[in-house]
């Protein structure tokens, strides 16, 4: 009988043959992420009267929650998280700017195909479209990994999801993701893996792939996987040597022998099949994720802030579409950009894309989460609808309880920006 | 050994931002009194003035969605809440709750008989609560993580475990 790739890993990391969905197995991860939340961690962390880190070198640490920090106690985490990260001999870490964990990781080669991630941070499972294991735990449990370096884990369940077909243009895997959300329900997954198979996946850009996976913590999914294929291996080769240019061949080699592939026949809860080309650009009312409705149903929202960025929807292929849209015009909203990364921000100067956002008016930010929990850099006054191609709309999310949170794709947020409401780009580009 | 408790009834898929919000994630982190102030701030604001510790939350399915925050947690143990009995939790949500030591009880059926300001009483070592002159059972801890909470939380687990 075969195995789902969730299975194959967790059963190879914690030395066994095979493992059934409900075990639980005490898990050694290869990476171990937190953010600005390392700052909290370090205090639980220090009741343990331990001075050192078990697997310093499993650590990755990344500034991008408040950055550049916006208030005095949010520089101080980030001074006492630069100290730790200084006496603990830390070599993963990224500096505010560098951009979001989960691009980042990608990005840098310290999370790849085959690997086990743990973080303190609901999108951990993000990875997974590099097939590798992501899951979100909590800050105590990070703790804890720091001090024994393993955790124990449930053995998922899981949903499989075959995509044929190929999606429409101008229409988003963000579209795929919140159909997906809508259909099965913001507790659709819960506990349980998902994996994507069939021959609609080849069809899928690397950053198609990126927002899709992202946004399965929506559906509560403990960990998300894409295997890798062409699309895969050519993404990360170009990452690695940009970004790894002393090891780049000896850090392919290594993702291509942790690389796991499920079985044809592995036995799963569930299983969902979905033709890419009936998916339409849809958007996420407030103030749930699953509460959506064609683009075309709300026509006439008006729109104060459209926001283009995250973990979810901040990639070059992300502002290049919401550039192609607001070319050339004039736009009636605010309109926020916040590349994931630096690298996501460098490539979109060469472009031509932040060009075209900015001679429309859009603003630019410094790469990380921006507004998108309410922190900073952008959070709503009383009454303010924004439409965001982020990944949560639940009340108070961005700051301010009496404010409106559309979910969208970049170029579905982008159009909403030229108009001042909500508003189909399919619309806007047949004008042109 | 049985005892009572008064009910704050809520819905399903109740997320993290509106039981602790986002914007104090990395200014409120350990101070009790300060977590207790901003529990369930954009859900219910009622709740933070008006509970009582030894009080209890029913709630609907996939409870605390979204963000891994473990302050949607700890405010509610700050506030002496004495646990959360719902149709079903988010995974994150349910992991942290046993690691700082909040009673996160599965009891199907309990939210179509919670109305806010009812008492339940629970009796843990038989799994049973009774609501509304009926009888519920809940699903016991797996035996893997039971020592976890017993010892309070997850921290305190790894000090017993240590000889601290």
């Amino acid at each position: 009988m075969g195995a789902t790739f969730s299975e194959k890993v967790l059963a190879r990391n914690a030395g066994r043959a095979q493992v059934q969905p409900g075990e639980v197995l005490d898990i050694t991860p290869d990476v171990v992420l937190s953010h600005d939340n390392s700052a909290a961690i370090l205090q639980l962390f220090g009741q343990l009267s331990q001075a050192r880190v078990r697997f310093p070198e499993r650590l990755a640490i990344t500034l991008d929650h408040a950055v550049p920090p916006p208030t005095p106690q949010h520089a101080q985490n980030h001074a006492e998280i630069r100290r730790f990260v200084r006496e603990q001999g830390i070599p993963h870490f990224f500096e505010m700017g560098r951009g979001i964990c989960h691009q980042v990781h990608c990005e840098e080669g310290v999370v790849g195909p085959g690997m086990i991630l743990l973080g303190a941070d609901s999108h951990s499972p993000h990875c997974g479209w590099l097939g590798a294991f992501g899951a979100g735990v909590g800050r105590s449990e990070i703790a804890a990994l720091w001090a024994t370096g393993e955790l124990w884990l449930r053995v998922p369940e899981t949903l499989r999801i075959t995509l044929s077909g190929r999606l429409a243009p101008g229409v988003m895997s963000k579209d795929l993701a919140l159909q997906l959300i809508a259909r099965l329900g913001a507790d659709g997954a819960n506990y349980m893996a998902v994996e994507f198979d069939g021959p609609g996946v080849a069809t899928l850009s690397a950053d198609m792939r990126a927002a899709l996976v992202n946004m399965m913590a929506e559906m509560g999914a403990k960990n998300a996987f894409i295997a890798p294929d062409d699309v895969t291996w050519r993404w990360l080769e170009t990452q690695l040597r940009r970004n790894r240019a002393n090891d780049w061949q000896e850090r392919l080699s290594f993702f291509r022998e942790q690389a796991l592939w499920p079985d044809e026949d592995a036995p799963c809860a569930g299983q969902l099949d979905v033709a890419l080309d009936e998916i339409d650009a849809i958007v996420s009312c407030p103030h749930r994720v699953d509460n959506t409705q064609p683009v075309s149903a709300l026509t006439g929202t008006r729109v104060d802030l459209a926001f283009i960025g995250t973990c979810t929807n901040g990639r070059l292929e992300d502002l290049a579409a919401a550039a192609e849209v607001v070319r050339g015009r004039r736009l009636r909203a605010r309109l926020l950009v916040i590349p994931a990364s630096s690298q996501v921000l460098a490539d979109a100067l060469d472009a031509g894309h932040l060009a075209d956002l900015i001679e429309a008016g859009a603003s630019i930010g410094t790469p990380g989460c921006g507004p998108c929990m309410g922190v900073h850099a952008g959070v709503l006054a009383p009454g303010e609808v924004c439409i965001s191609s982020a990944n949560r709309n639940f009340r108070g999310r961005m700051g301010q309880r009496e404010a409106g949170i559309y979910l969208a794709n970049p170029a579905v947020v982008a159009a909403s920006a030229v108009t001042g409401e909500i508003t189909h780009p399919a619309n806007l580009l047949a004008e042109a | 050994m049985r005892s009572r408790h008064r009910i704050w009834a809520y819905g399903d898929h109740v997320n993290t931002d509106v039981i602790f919000p986002g914007k104090y994630t990395y200014s409120v982190q350990h101070d009790p009194a300060a977590l207790a102030r901003h529990a369930l701030e954009d859900l219910d604001p009622s709740f933070a003035s008006d509970m009582r510790p030894g009080d209890v939350i029913v709630a609907g399915r996939n409870w605390g969605n979204g963000s891994s925050r473990e302050q949607a947690v700890t405010c509610l143990v700050a506030c002496g809440l004495h646990a959360v009995i719902a149709e079903s939790f988010a995974r994150i949500y349910f992991r942290n709750a046993i690691n700082n030591g909040l009673l996160a009880l599965t009891c199907p059926g309990v939210s179509a008989l919670a109305r806010a300001g009812m008492e339940l009483s629970l009796d843990l070592d038989a799994g049973e609560l009774e609501l509304a002159g009926e009888t519920l059972s809940f699903a016991p801890l797996p035996p893997s993580v039971r020592h976890i909470v017993a010892a309070g939380g997850l921290i305190e687990s790894l000090k017993v475990a240590r000889g601290e």
